[in-house]
């Protein structure tokens, strides 16, 4: 393996991304002498655990061409059910195992849809996350759920360890889903699906399974995020999770992945959701207006998708 | 040809199929013996593509069976058929362009340590091999199927089949794409194929240039098989003259237009 044009062209979106990652810490550890603690970047990677968790899932679904705008529901819903199960005294494994359950459930709902009425996803996800949401809202009446037992709070935060359960549930999903992405049949064919879905059928393979286990994962990761959140704020509130999902596209197509399909990267994922943590921490360190924080997201999004379309036009021929 | 057993290797009787009120195929018999090649030719619509289907399983017939082997298979699906030892190369290549050169050819049919964990090194060996056996030149097999030439993608379309096809191969209008050269070099490969005892169906526009390889030409018109014309004791001349005869099209153009 030799740094040659290849692994260059091949690595391109990463390298760019921890390019400006590294430009952006050096900057923030000159200006600031906090910067490089690691209390700030446990702080740092605790908020950056819930959207790489979506981010991650997401991949999987991008990966086939299609989208998962439920997620940001799926987490809210997710979160209203172990709360409710909470509050009428079941454990707290139980209450977080029926939660993921009920997660999973939804994902596997989305995927049924979109693979047996043949309805694109964006349309799909959109309504369920309409019905996810709507959902969550008659169930609680509008109100928050709080105040739960602290071995559920744990999982939010877990204060006296030095590192927060979001962030080992993340750094393990993370590892699995590369392992899952880059050397398994099952991470290839999200982006075989996404590449050309009538080739996988004709060698004999069941995209329909695999496409509804794509938004059952993303389902699932929703629910770990709804777990997150839940556990994080000690409430469970029918409005968590808005748009969370769209930070998670953010995420995804940032780092390189094809929102067509086809090309999917875990650890661009994961650059970039760390670089979009770096710029949040960094602009609170600065004491720079929140104002900012969007419009630069916004221009980096845009940036990062640009390049990549205008490289890719270049070298594939069709 | 004297090499060519008793027992077809693929035999399909009465195979009919209809699309809503058309009706595409109408009663096809067609038996292929291992070592042999037959071309099918015909005009646009006369169901060439959608018997090639049936043989690979895409779409399942109406009416008719299908024996390989003398054995009877019931509802042919694409992964029984590639079970069965029938590969297609499709006329679109069925490429993921996305997908490197090694992907591609072991698409759907990945080689696992423990069932789950892609063993790459395994299949680069493999297709590294393969590669070299066919004469097919690609230097790099890990760079994705989109960067390579015409003729190059080809080649690795034609790859997966011979790692796929152990007994039958169909090629859907294999030189549509191709250049001279490149055409020269698949019509090789295929006729090397049949020396090693697989049997080839090819499905054709152009009668001239299967006819070096064929052994048999079958001519479909309607949804039949109209005529079988072993290439021995024949020229493309006549047989083009019997198709042209038998579409009527030309003639008819001839008359209409004077061309």
């Amino acid at each position: 393996m030799g740094f040659n044009k290849n692994s260059v062209e091949k690595y391109f979106s990463q390298l760019l991304l921890l390019g400006i990652l590294l430009v952006l810490v050096c900057f923030l550890s000159w200006k600031s002498p906090f910067f490089l603690t690691w209390k700030n970047w446990r702080n740092i990677l605790d908020t950056i655990s819930v959207q790489l968790l979506l981010a991650l899932g997401m991949n999987f679904v991008i990966a086939t061409g299609g989208i998962d705008l439920s997620q940001g529901s799926n987490v809210c819903l997710t979160g209203i059910i172990m709360a409710i199960c909470l509050k009428a005294n079941f454990s707290v494994w139980s209450a977080i195992v029926i939660g993921i359950l009920v997660a999973a459930f939804l994902g596997i709902f989305n995927g049924l849809i979109i693979e047996k009425i043949k309805i694109t996803p964006f349309i799909v996800t959109l309504g369920t996350s309409s019905l996810y949401r709507g959902l969550a809202i008659i169930i609680t009446g509008g109100m928050p759920i709080y105040s739960f037992p602290t071995a559920f709070t744990f999982w939010g935060k877990g204060e006296s360890t030095q590192l927060n359960p979001p962030i080992i549930i993340a750094c393990i999903v993370l590892i699995l889903a590369v392992f899952l992405m880059h050397k398994t049949k099952w991470g290839q064919y999200s982006m075989a699906i996404g590449g050309n879905e009538e080739a996988l059928r004709r060698v004999g393979v069941n995209v329909g399974f695999y496409k509804v286990s794509y938004y059952l994962a993303s389902a699932l990761m929703a629910g770990l995020a709804g777990l997150i959140i839940t556990a994080r704020l000690n409430a469970a509130e029918p409005t968590a999770g808005m748009g969370m999902e769209l930070d998670a596209v953010t995420a995804v197509v940032m780092g390189g992945s094809l929102m067509r399909g086809g090309k999917a990267n875990i650890s661009g994922t994961f650059i970039a959701c760390l670089l979009l943590g770096v710029i949040k921490n960094g602009l609170v360190i600065l004491s720079i207006s929140s104002y900012y924080q969007q419009f630069i997201i916004g221009f980096l999004l845009l940036s990062a998708v640009v390049l990549a379309e205008v490289r890719q036009r270049g070298q594939i021929r069709f | 040809m004297s090499n060519i057993s008793k027992v077809p290797v693929i035999k399909v009787e009465n195979i009919n199929k209809s699309f809503g009120s058309i009706h595409v195929l109408r009663g096809v018999n067609l038996e292929v013996y291992p070592g042999e090649a037959v071309a099918l030719v015909g005009d646009n619509g006369s169901g060439k593509s959608t018997l090639i289907k049936i043989l690979s399983g895409t779409y399942g017939p109406d009416k008719g069976s299908i024996y390989i082997h003398n054995k009877q298979i019931e509802h042919l699906t694409p992964k029984k058929a590639l079970a069965e030892g029938i590969a297609t190369v499709y006329q679109d290549l069925s490429l993921d362009n996305y997908r490197d050169v090694i992907g591609n050819i072991f698409l759907g049919q990945e080689i696992t340590k423990w069932g789950f964990f892609l063993d790459y090194p395994a299949m680069e060996a493999i297709a590294i091999d393969l590669l070299k056996k066919l004469k097919i030149n690609i230097p790099d097999p890990r760079v994705p199927v989109g960067y390579l030439s015409g003729g190059q993608r080809q080649g690795v379309a034609i790859a997966r089949a011979v790692f796929q096809g152990k007994e039958i191969m169909i090629f859907d209008e294999p030189t549509a794409a191709m250049g001279v050269k490149e055409t020269a070099t698949t019509l090789k490969l295929i006729h090397s194929l049949t020396e090693q005892g697989i049997a080839v169906i090819i499905v054709s526009h152009n009668l001239f240039q299967v006819f070096d390889i064929a052994h048999r030409v079958c001519i479909m018109k309607h949804g039949r098989i109209v005529k079988e014309i072993p290439t021995g004791d024949s020229s493309p001349q006549e047989v083009h003259q019997s198709l042209i005869g038998q579409t009527g099209l030309e003639d008819r153009m001839e008359q209409i237009y004077g061309i």
